[in-house]
């Protein structure tokens, strides 16, 4: 047991600069991104510190837990914990959110910097809901922290996005808020049909209790709604390329790279666990949603004009692979689909962010302005096609351990499914090769730009050194998130397939 | 059970015995009212508005006191809030729920009367036409405005009112509950009518309130009547013993008059068919005594029908069930459909109230213990957070007067963020995001309805869907405050005085706190939550 509430003081530290940035001062409001910038920076010092105190071996389902009475009325407690799947997340989000702040660094023109300290307050903001959102394991709580990330994130959108920002902000609020009420509902449920009591919300006391089979339906697709939105699945994907393109490249990346990562974490954390029964009734139907998502994604993003809403449609694509992953409930698919969020996170988060470069650079988001830029900016072309050949799993960077993951750990029991969502890589080698074409190479335009300052140098290299770490070396943290996978799949009682030939074939399903 | 000894008709006429502790808060609150009207005649005009207002307020706090040291003495005697006991024969009974809404309508009431106050720099209380007698525009109007006349008999008016509403949940009997009705309407109707501004609409407003109004306690005296004659007493607990015994020759009153007098107090809290006053009288009415008039009157008005339905005619559910669901249903529908549509600040929080009139009778239709608890807190979350929205609104202004137009709240956000960020919290808190007391309230009444049923069940699904449809209403008035580029500079807020940022503040402050701490408001909820039969 621990002692220092260390996820309390990881989720507060942020928090605590944005209400600092909100009460600065005018005559240091010019310091207000440094500010925030120290305040992430101290987050992340406190994540890694609580990371060196997780043990991989232990046997305990949650650590770092904390636990309150917070409305024993209603049996919710504000209880917090980590498992390796939630601290590998919580990690990527502090990692993100110091690269974002410092991407955003000069969004804001001269003329507007009086309202720069609000933008970098409700980023703080937002970290804080971020992590109590992987924290918590309470579902309540998850529940609360679930919809309060929106309003930071309606307001980034809103306040300080493009020219259609209006329409994206309310239509992102309103499908998030749809899914969350039918959520709502089905966390209520849950109560009801659970032990009760004033700890009735507590993640470890739901687990395992019996549910009739048609309640555990119920139940189940009122989480999965909620999720499939947030993921952004096929059909209910659409709010996801308007939010990406009329916000800012750092408010899309913690969008996309963080925010939509609790859709795919909530499947694995409640439907998953909670629900083994109807996850498996549902499986068939989920699949076929991951494989259209993968395929059609990926097609639209081939046919995008709009830089930011291509980037968002390969985001479609790859979430699909994480759904399909987690619904083909074997360990290494899992284990594929939880390290696939991780490089997801960072790979999305480079694209977003270079991109956001380019279009600075620019003044415009359609590719077909940019063309020849290589010659320009040799350097941020250079980090551009790395992005790029992250995102497409080229072997040695981070997302091809975990897409060959999901994709064996899928053919273990679905050969077809795993086939077919194999074209979606030759397809995201379509979309990203195509960009990186359209937009680099050519004849020289007519124009100088300079290339990498100094801050965008920081920007990039940290992106691209995890690439290469979770490329060649991703034994940490494949090792973080295995026990929690393991332990998962044993408490619903799913074993991996036999792998022998023809047996796979109908085994446990 | 003391209907043993509520039923038993003396045959010589035995005074009562009053329990005068139990009774002090409303009557400190009435004598106030007395004390107020004598200050109108006698105080010189200079002083009659610093009179008014001391007198208001002290008499408020002096019935807080009481009301909370009587509660907590009881409380040490007999181990909970429920056991104070009927007094003055049954007529009034100060048990828990009474005194939650009495101590709930007193808490709005002294952020009510601080707005209701509100000045501006000028003479009286700026809300208040300073001479409702003359015809608007006239020359006599024109005449008391340079006089310095101003229409300090607000004050008592509310007074009156507030002792109306903390008699309304304790009434005991039909009659009662009539008298209460009418003592808390009376000087309502009247308040609606005396706008500083847009007399006209405001004096329609009173007249529509005014005339519905009647129609409705008509309703509810008939139904009393039938009542009467279906049990042969006006006392809620020998109209439960009757339903008990069924089987006389009057059996076919009990539903039409239970229908009835549901309408009379249905009409109150404004659920729908019998909503159609509410927007105009929202918008008519002085913003201040809407403010009040929207928390205050459904605090009491659903105090008032929870003790119609749990003690009286608990045992008939299955008459008034069903008519009930369909309304709640109706209620939350049309509120949060119509809402949709609405161009004018006022009206539109008048249609988000008829919306939360329906979440509110979800929770008291769950008929559990847990539901009257989840109603009550529901009551208390929801009226601090729509005085402090409408005392926003007050101060809202273009050219002196009040800017409620939807169009001119564009790009406040911008101009004055503070007082747009409360606002957007409070809508927020409307919207039943998390954090927000909206979400713990709607969470409180939805919980023991999910569990009451398989109606239950569908009516929760039916708020759920509503509270979205509400949503983006809130939403679209953010989006008009922060994302549109403002009009023009002519839209300002006017420096309010402290009486209306402590309205703001206490407001605003108990719409977080009831949202991120409510723990202990639930637990004085849930103690409070037993009706004595």
């Amino acid at each position: 047991m621990n002692q220092f509430p260390w996820l309390t003081v990881i989720g507060l530290v942020p928090l605590v600069g944005a209400v600092v940035l909100w009460l600065l001062p005018p005559s240091l409001a010019d310091r207000a991104k440094h500010i925030a910038l120290g305040a992430s920076l101290v987050t992340l010092v406190f994540t890694v510190a609580a990371a060196l105190q997780f043990k991989t071996d232990s046997s305990a389902k949650y650590q770092l837990v904390e636990e309150h009475s917070w409305i024993p009325q209603f049996g919710v407690s504000y209880a917090l914990g980590v498992d390796g799947i939630a601290l590998a997340l919580i990690i990527m989000s502090a990692i993100l959110v110091p690269i974002c702040l410092l991407a955003a660094w000069n969004d804001l023109p001269a003329a507007e910097a009086h309202r720069e300290r609000h933008y970098f307050a409700l980023m703080l903001v937002l970290e804080t809901f971020m992590v109590g959102v992987f924290a918590a394991t309470d579902v309540f709580l998850f529940y609360v922290f679930f919809e309060a990330m929106l309003i930071p994130v309606y307001f980034l959108i809103g306040q300080f996005g493009g020219p259609r920002r209006q329409y994206a902000a309310v239509k992102f609020l309103l499908f998030s808020l749809a899914g969350g009420l039918i959520m709502l509902a089905a966390v209520i449920a849950l109560y009801v049909q659970g032990p009760g009591g004033a700890d009735g919300f507590l993640l470890t006391k739901l687990a395992g209790i019996q549910l009739s089979a048609d309640t555990e339906k119920w139940i189940f697709v009122g989480f999965f709604i909620a999720f499939a939105v947030k993921a952004p699945m096929v059909p209910v994907h659409t709010w996801l390329p308007d939010a990406a393109a009329e916000t800012r490249p750092a408010t899309a990346t913690l969008l996309v790279g963080v925010l939509d990562k609790v859709g795919t974490y909530g499947m694995i954390r409640f439907c998953l666990e909670l629900f083994p029964g109807a996850s498996q009734w549902a499986t068939p139907v989920v699949i076929v949603l991951a494989l259209v998502s993968i395929i059609y994604g990926a097609l639209l993003a081939i046919g995008q004009q709009d830089m930011m809403r291509l980037i968002a449609f390969t985001s479609i694509s790859h979430f699909g692979f994480i759904v399909l992953g987690i619904f083909a409930l074997t360990s290494t698919s899992w284990a594929g689909s939880s390290l696939y969020m991780i490089n997801h996170g960072f790979s999305t988060a480079a694209l977003f962010l270079f991109a956001g470069m380019l279009i600075a650079r620019r003044g415009s988001k359609r590719i077909a302005d940019f063309g020849g830029w290589q010659r320009v900016v040799p350097g941020l072309a250079g980090v551009w096609l790395v992005a790029g050949l992250s995102s497409i799993a080229l072997p040695g960077l981070g997302s091809f351990v975990s897409e060959f993951l999901v994709l064996a750990g899928t053919f273990q029991r679905h050969q077809v499914v795993a086939v077919i969502a194999t074209t979606g890589i030759i397809l995201a080698a379509l979309y990203i090769l195509l960009m990186y074409q359209r937009t680099m190479t050519g004849p020289r335009p007519d124009i100088a730009v300079p290339d990498l300052s100094r801050r965008e140098k920081w920007v990039a290299a940290p992106l691209i050194a995890l690439f290469l770490v979770l490329g060649f070396y991703p034994k940490p943290a494949l090792d973080m998130v295995t026990p929690a996978v393991d332990a998962i799949l044993t408490s619903i009682q799913v074993a991996d397939p036999a792998p022998v030939v023809g047996a796979a074939e109908g085994s446990t399903k | 059970m003391s209907t043993a000894v509520l039923g038993a008709a003396p045959a010589v006429f035995t005074p009562a015995t009053l329990d005068y502790v139990a009774l002090l808060p409303v009557l400190i609150v009435l004598g106030a009212a007395v004390v107020g009207v004598l200050v109108e005649a006698f105080v010189p005009r200079t002083s009659r508005y610093a009179a008014q207002v001391w007198v208001t307020l002290l008499s408020l706090v002096a019935a807080l006191l009481a009301l909370v040291l009587g509660a907590v003495n009881h409380q040490v005697g007999t181990a909970g809030l429920s056991q104070v006991g009927g007094t003055v024969k049954g007529s009034v009974v100060v048990d828990g729920p009474t005194l939650f809404l009495q101590g709930t309508i007193l808490v709005f009431a002294l952020l009510g009367a601080l707005s209701l106050s509100e000045r501006l720099g000028g003479v009286g209380a700026d809300a208040f036409t300073p001479m409702g007698s003359s015809t608007p525009g006239s020359p006599q109007e024109a005449q008391a405005v340079k006089a310095g006349a101003m229409t300090a008999e607000v004050f008592p008016l509310f007074l009156f009112s507030v002792s109306g509403m903390m008699l309304f949940p304790a009434a005991g009997d039909l009659l009662t509950m009539f008298v209460a009705l009418e003592v808390l309407s009376l000087p309502l109707y009247l308040l609606s009518g005396l706008a500083r501004r847009r007399r006209l609409l405001s004096q329609e407003a009173s007249l529509k309130y005014f005339l519905l109004g009647a129609f409705s306690s008509a309703f509810f005296l008939f139904g009393t009547a039938l009542l009467y004659g279906f049990a042969g007493s006006v006392y809620l607990p020998d109209i439960a013993t009757a339903i008990g015994a069924r089987g006389s020759a009057f059996d076919g009153l009990l539903v039409p008059g239970v229908l009835m007098v549901l309408i009379g107090l249905l009409f109150k809290v404004g659920a729908v068919p019998f909503h159609m006053w509410t927007p105009d009288v929202y918008q008519g009415a002085p913003t201040p005594v809407t403010g009040f008039m929207a928390a205050g009157t459904k605090a009491a008005a659903f105090g008032a029908i929870l003790r119609f339905l749990y003690v009286g005619v608990d045992q008939a559910q299955w008459d008034w069930r069903p008519a009930l669901i369909v309304i709640a249903a109706l209620t939350m529908i049309v509120g949060a459909v119509l809402s949709v549509t609405q161009t004018d600040v006022k009206r539109l929080l008048a249609y988000s109230s008829i919306a939360h009139a329906g979440f509110i009778l979800v929770g008291v239709l769950s008929l559990s213990r847990e539901g009257v608890s989840g109603t009550l807190f529901y009551l208390a979350a929801y009226g601090l957070a729509t005085i402090a929205a409408f005392a926003i609104v007050g101060l809202v202004r273009e050219g002196g007067s009040e800017a409620t137009h939807l169009s001119q709240w564009t790009g406040l956000g911008k101009r004055h963020p503070w007082t747009a960020g409360i606002f957007a919290f409070l809508l927020l808190a409307f919207a039943g995001i998390p954090l927000t007391s909206g979400f713990t309230a709607k969470f409180a009444v939805f919980k023991p309805a999910l569990e009451s049923g398989t109606a239950g069940v569908v009516l929760v699904v039916l708020g759920l869907l509503c509270s979205a449809i509400t949503v983006f209403v809130y939403v679209r008035v953010i989006v008009l405050m922060y994302f549109t580029d403002s009009s023009g500079d002519a839209v300002a807020v006017v420096e309010p005085s402290a009486f209306t940022t402590v309205t703001i503040a206490a407001g605003s402050l108990f719409t977080l706190v009831l949202g991120v701490a409510p723990a202990s408001v639930l637990m004085l909820a849930e103690r409070a939550s037993q009706f004595i039969r």
